[in-house]
């Protein structure tokens, strides 16, 4: 779209108020990110293009497609709040994490308050980050690397599509065994899986200490 | 007429004394901060918003506490939100008074939670003025050709 590289990342903002919607939505802006803001998790869903009861009749006839193809507009990073009335920040995680069009978007969670144990759930169930409110420039400046690595990510699968449909022709044209092309796609197989779990563990080393909070 | 610099040393002073009263603290720089060319109207505009969010929250809460029963969730909700917008802006002592509600709201303690609206409402009020002084001179100082001095 634009001439920068940074307008293209689109980030996706959910927070139920306006002022914390106004805040990031301009701390997103001034990093240079194209910036939605929704008010709610099931807004943010349904801008996404996921419906909120299951997302497995949706995807029936694309197993395994690159995250942003289906949608109209494609979403690099969610961030959201965590307490929202109705869909939480955490709900709308786990959903976007169980969604197989979508569980490769980064999210990243904000709140106003301090729980240990609720920055660790958020971790573990696949948030990037977790920011506390008030959020700063320099927390979204953590923002990029997360997109990036998605956007390498989308990059590599694609190639890896590409390959085996390559190699799927190469295969009708010659009257070789199939047993070896089949070998070489299982390994293939293999290392995007292995890549996926380095990352997670990458994610879970970037918790900080966090100071003790007294509220719980 | 006043001068850009008279303006300028007004301004500075009374947003010193401001952060020494609690009533502003460094999100607020943050913010001012945040304005530029591309927004400049950023600022003005967000605490425009922040005062009628607080007041139709403030109404809200006003309203929990004629009930017959008060509904200290759906109270302690609002208060958090409150909490949560002052704290953004930087509306300081408003949002202590927050903290503490949230507290009494927990201990369902309702000379507690309506002292603190009182607070609450109180504050509110206080921080207002202040912004609306704050801006005023904003204006001032840009109309005489000068440029607002930022806190550090």
């Amino acid at each position: 779209m634009g001439v920068a590289a940074d307008s293209q990342f689109h980030v996706l903002a959910v927070d139920d108020s306006i002022i914390d919607r106004k805040l990031i939505e301009r701390l997103l802006k001034t990093s240079s990110f194209q910036v939605t803001t929704v008010d709610s998790g099931s807004k943010a869903l349904e801008f996404l293009g996921l419906h909120e009861e299951d997302d497995e009749i949706h995807n029936l006839n694309q197993p395994s497609v690159s995250p942003n193809i289906n949608q109209e507009v494609e979403v690099n990073l969610i961030i959201t709040d965590y307490c929202m009335p109705g869909m939480t920040g955490y709900d709308l995680l786990k959903k976007v994490k169980k969604s197989s069009s979508f569980k490769d978007i980064p999210v990243v969670i904000m709140s106003s308050e301090n729980v240990p144990s609720r920055i660790s759930r958020c971790l573990e169930e696949g948030a990037e980050e977790f920011f506390l409110k008030p959020v700063r420039l320099s927390d979204v400046n953590k923002l990029k690397p997360h997109m990036m690595r998605t956007k390498i990510k989308e990059i590599d699968h694609i190639d890896h599509q590409y390959n085996q449909e390559h190699e799927k022709h190469q295969e009708q044209n010659v009257l070789e065994t199939k047993e070896d092309e089949s070998t070489q796609q299982s390994n293939g197989n293999k290392r995007k899986s292995m890549e996926d779990g380095d990352l997670t563990r990458q994610n879970k080393t970037q918790i900080q200490w966090w100071p003790y909070c007294r509220f719980d | 007429m006043v001068s850009a610099t008279q303006l300028q040393r007004q301004y500075a002073e009374y947003t010193t004394s401001l952060y020494h009263e609690g009533y502003l603290n460094d999100q607020f720089t943050q913010l001012q901060k945040l304005q530029d060319e591309s927004d400049p109207d950023f600022l003005v505009g967000l605490v425009s918003v922040f005062i009628d969010d607080s007041k139709k929250l403030l109404d809200t809460l006003t309203t929990a506490f004629q009930q017959k029963t008060v509904d200290y969730k759906q109270v302690s909700l609002h208060v958090h939100r409150f909490k949560g917008s002052s704290s953004n802006i930087g509306a300081q002592r408003l949002m202590r008074v927050c903290v503490l509600f949230i507290n009494y709201c927990k201990e369902k303690n309702l000379d507690g939670c309506l002292w603190c609206l009182q607070q609450a409402n109180h504050e509110y009020i206080l921080v207002r003025s202040k912004f609306k002084a704050l801006f005023k001179l904003e204006k001032q100082i840009l109309k005489a050709g000068g440029s607002i001095p930022m806190m550090e």
